[in-house]
């Protein structure tokens, strides 16, 4: 390699690493800022937004939907298998919205603890399967289930 | 070793380059035909529904290969720019060139695709969750990387100096987007298809369209940037006696002939 190709390389070599660098440290700074969502447990101990809209992420906790009579007002709890936000929603859920599934909520903490959403996102995960495969998958969870 | 050293100067010369992958560009555009239409087929009306988004799922097989490829491609016009810039090869310079549209239309099939499947299923076009923004920055770079070659092009080879320096700075972004969904909580999903370890689909009939498609668009980039490489090489090079040659124009100094004698 001659030496003018040696410097352009050197170069560019620098050019990135420092972008990169500067990168870095810029997403680490403002790490807090592009997580989309704070879990029940960061909830829980006190860590999110007071009197603002943040986003609420986490399981729908099973047999814990509950719709009411006479409007579009539900209830639910979000979970992350350590703590437990209940969330209150008045409208039309997502096709995905299901118990057991991901969601994530956008709206206010109140003072009682109760998590009021004014927007309602469904989270799918990586798992793509048939219905037959499901339901073997279903099936054998109940039978380990059942044999603990 | 000599023979490796041999044929990179033989592609590294435009007339070459131009004559070599003329040879490449039916086959690779019949088989990016062919497994397009194979792959379509399969995945559209064959392959069975998912036990959660039913048919809706079915998207998967344009949006998950146009976002490989918008990375893929990426990361050779990349490739090509640090050769374009250390080397100053003119066959590198048009790799880069006519990579970066192909790149920036896969970014956007994968963006749309990307919205029409987030509203039914998460409830909403758009969030500015880390995956879609760091894949919409990959959109601007790649209008960046055309419009500072645009911006020069009174001299193509200054404008491909400068083009090179932009294309390698924005390969920050490739890890970015690929761990945005392991960095941050995001509301895209993690990879469903890893090179290593489990995969989020495992039944084969669902998993092998997508790898088709995977094959076809890369197939279609083969064919798409060979061509747009050929065509860039003979427009920056249209003054040499080669390229008169490769468009069947008589040689300049005949034409001046027969002028005079006219």
């Amino acid at each position: 390699m001659t030496p003018t190709r040696k410097k352009r390389l050197m170069l560019i070599v620098m050019v990135f690493l420092g972008v990169a660098l500067a990168t870095a440290i810029f997403l680490t700074a403002f790490k807090e800022n592009i997580m989309f969502f704070k879990s029940p447990t960061e909830i829980n101990a006190g860590d999110f937004p007071k009197q603002r809209n943040f986003r609420i992420g986490g399981m729908v906790k099973d047999q814990s939907l509950q719709r009411a009579n006479d409007s579009l007002q539900v209830s639910f709890v979000v979970t992350d298998h350590a703590h437990d936000v209940t969330v209150t929603y008045q409208g039309i859920l997502p096709d995905l919205f299901r118990e057991g599934q991901g969601v994530v909520a956008i709206g206010q903490m109140n003072n009682d603890g109760v998590f009021h959403a004014e927007e309602v996102l469904a989270k799918h995960d990586e798992n793509y399967m048939p219905p037959e495969a499901a339901a073997a998958v279903e099936a054998a969870k109940k039978y380990k289930e059942g044999s603990n | 070793m000599n023979k490796l050293v041999k044929l990179y100067h033989t592609l590294g010369s435009p007339p070459s380059f131009y004559r070599i992958a003329g040879y490449f560009l039916t086959p690779l555009l019949l088989l990016a035909l062919g497994l397009t239409a194979y792959g379509l087929v399969d995945g559209l009306f064959f392959a069975p529904i998912d036990y959660q988004q039913k048919d809706a799922y079915r998207i998967i097989f344009v949006h998950v290969p146009s976002a490989w490829m918008s990375m893929f491609i990426y990361a050779m016009m990349g490739i090509a720019a640090i050769m374009a810039f250390v080397w100053r090869m003119k066959v590198a310079e048009a790799v880069m060139m006519a990579s970066a549209p192909i790149g920036a239309a896969f970014t956007v099939i994968t963006l749309v695709t990307g919205m029409l499947w987030g509203k039914p299923m998460w409830g909403t076009y758009w969030d500015w969750d880390a995956r879609m923004t760091s894949e919409l920055i990959l959109l601007f770079l790649y209008i960046g990387v055309m419009a500072m070659y645009a911006a020069f092009d009174d001299d193509p080879r200054k404008a491909a100096r400068l083009t090179a320096l932009v294309a390698i700075i924005g390969l920050v972004n490739l890890p970015i987007i690929h761990y945005s969904v392991e960095w941050w909580s995001s509301i895209h999903q993690k990879s469903s298809v890893k090179l290593t370890g489990s995969t989020g689909i495992k039944d084969w009939d669902m998993l092998r369209p997508l790898l088709v498609m995977a094959f076809a668009t890369k197939f279609y980039y083969g064919y798409s940037m060979l061509h747009r490489a050929r065509s860039y090489l003979l427009h920056t090079e249209s003054q040499k006696q080669w390229a008169q040659a490769a468009l069947g124009l008589d040689t300049p100094k005949k034409q001046n002939k027969e002028q005079s004698n006219g």
